[in-house]
């Protein structure tokens, strides 16, 4: 294997790790916020992402994602199909079978951040329809466009780690299907607290731990720039806390733990295309900027009427466009050789547009193309995409899954 | 006989038992309940968003005793239960036609 990196090599598949383990602690992020009766029905969606979306991966996501490398165009090919021809090729400085795995953690992140927005009425099978098919068909082009030398990197748009195919992307998906779908019954009048906070806050901080490796492993390096992204993800996260609490105590009253915990991840999301590409105080700044946002934009909810029950739109949409233009401002080359100065750095309004239109081409291929997967599967599932008002009211643990998360009682 | 049910503070459920322990109650019932009295409820926020919670965490405390015990257990019970601010709750008393103890049969007074 020409010029293999044993530290980069050792760095990216530690990071790999790091960020599988998001996913779980996505599930605890968002398993505490539902009621009780669908705590496991949530877990269960998240959980499932880590099962479909690697077979399909080894199956042709890889391929479709990472095939043609540099081409600048839409989508990639089918040559590596089964990881044909991958074992003891080089991607960099390291092995393509660890570029491999570290993607493939995206891929299984990306479709779970929806099911925040979807939750507590959605059938087990329009689930598992869904994540199938919005892989296939959202996720794999988006990846390439971004990721892989595809159109919009050719334009020259920059997304050190997923502003766009990540969080635009999932968010722009959560906003199609709440629509769809429909809100919950009894939303917004009655109250559907979250049952267990400190599962929350558990989420949260697995979801921080990991991000280090989402954000730092894009480096695909163990160096300066890998370093440089780990601060920035560790700065913005705690920028994001207290942005988010200060507007919060100043407009409701109270600084709240699921304040603390959303301010952070407000933060990582914002921080996430921006990680390799910024310095300084910029991190505070981004960090802080999406904590405050993000707690604003949930009013938006309310305003229109969309039931996005666990604010996937306010925290990643918005964290996600919020971050992806950011770094027109923020980007600063002397950090990255790989970056560009943004309009703050002398670079001019260029990088700024090009951000602008990446943001707007992730969402609005993600909207459509995912209310179109909604709505077909709408038709063609015999129990439709939504739970029945009994299975609502009873819960999707005993509906969809037979199990009762929390066997307490004995009578 | 008489039942006396008592709806407490949660926190006052020890001093409560002790005290009728100390009376010589042999037994009492402890259940977990929600309800609302003069307290009302309070509002908790979500992500920016208040709910009205209607129903706080009560306890409600039974015992078993005769007639003429029945007033002064009460006056127990409510000695210990009492903070003196709003929301400390209720005691009542009822009228009970028949005892069982499970194991022996025994009927009465001499099941309790």
């Amino acid at each position: 294997m020409p010029d293999l990196n044993a530290g980069d090599t050792a760095w990216v598949l530690v990071s790999s790790a790091l960020v599988l383990f998001m996913t779980p602690g996505l599930a605890l992020f968002y398993g505490g916020m539902v009621r009780a009766k669908n705590v496991l029905a949530m877990l269960m969606q998240n959980f499932f992402a880590m099962g479909i979306v690697t077979v399909l991966w080894v199956l042709v996501g890889y391929s479709l994602a990472f095939g043609d490398l540099g081409d600048g165009g839409f989508i990639g090919n089918f040559d590596f199909a089964g990881l044909e021809d991958l074992a003891n090729t080089t991607t960099g400085s390291i092995p393509t079978l660890a570029f491999v795995a570290f993607q493939l953690t995206f891929a299984i992140i990306t479709p779970a951040l929806i099911t925040g927005a979807i939750a507590d009425r959605m059938r087990w099978p329009a689930w598992v329809g869904f994540i199938t098919l919005w892989s296939l068909l959202v996720y794999l082009p988006v990846a390439h466009w971004v990721f892989a030398g595809g159109w919009l990197a050719e334009r020259g748009a920059l997304d050190f780690a997923g502003g766009t195919v990540v969080h635009v992307n999932a968010g722009a998906a959560a906003l199609a299907l709440v629509f769809i779908l429909g809100k919950r019954r009894g939303w917004p009048k009655e109250p559907m607290p979250p049952h267990s906070l400190p599962l929350t806050l558990l989420g949260t901080g697995i979801l921080w731990f990991g991000w280090f490796g989402f954000n730092a492993g894009s480096a695909l390096a163990a160096n300066g720039v890998a370093a440089q992204a780990f601060l920035n993800t560790f700065v913005a996260a705690a920028a994001g806390m207290l942005g988010w609490l200060i507007v919060e105590r100043l407009k409701a009253g109270h600084a709240t733990t699921l304040g603390a915990a959303s301010g952070a991840v407000a933060g990582l999301v914002a921080i996430t295309p921006c990680a390799g590409f910024v310095g300084g105080l910029s991190p505070i700044v981004i960090g802080g900027l999406a904590g405050m946002i993000c707690f604003l934009a949930i009013s938006l909810k309310f305003k229109f009427g969309y039931d996005d029950s666990l604010d996937v739109v306010a925290v990643h949409l918005v964290g996600g466009i919020l971050g992806s233009v950011l770094l027109g401002l923020f980007a600063d080359a002397s950090v990255n050789e790989l970056g560009k100065d943004g309009a703050f750095y002398g670079g001019g309004w260029g990088l700024f547009g090009e951000q602008a239109l990446a943001v707007g081409a992730v969402m609005a291929f993600s909207l459509v193309v995912s209310a179109v997967i909604a709505l077909v599967l709408k038709v063609v599932l015999p129990g439709g995409i939504r739970v029945s008002e009994d299975d609502e009211n009873t819960g999707l643990d005993v509906s969809e899954h037979s199990e009762n998360g929390y066997a307490l009682e004995r009578v | 006989m008489k039942l006396i049910v008592a709806i407490i503070k949660p926190f006052r459920v020890d001093e409560v038992k002790e005290a009728l322990q100390s009376f010589g109650v042999k037994g009492l019932t402890v259940s977990d309940v929600r309800g609302f009295g003069r307290q009302l409820g309070h509002t908790e926020v979500y992500r920016g968003t208040e709910y009205k919670v209607d129903f706080v965490p009560k306890t409600q405390v039974e015992v078993l005793t005769d007639d003429d015990d029945a007033p002064r257990v009460a006056e127990a019970i409510i000695e210990a239960a009492r903070t003196g601010k709003i929301g400390d709750g209720k005691v009542w008393i009822m009228p009970v036609d028949e005892v069982y103890r499970v194991r022996t049969g025994e009927r009465g007074t001499d099941a309790m």
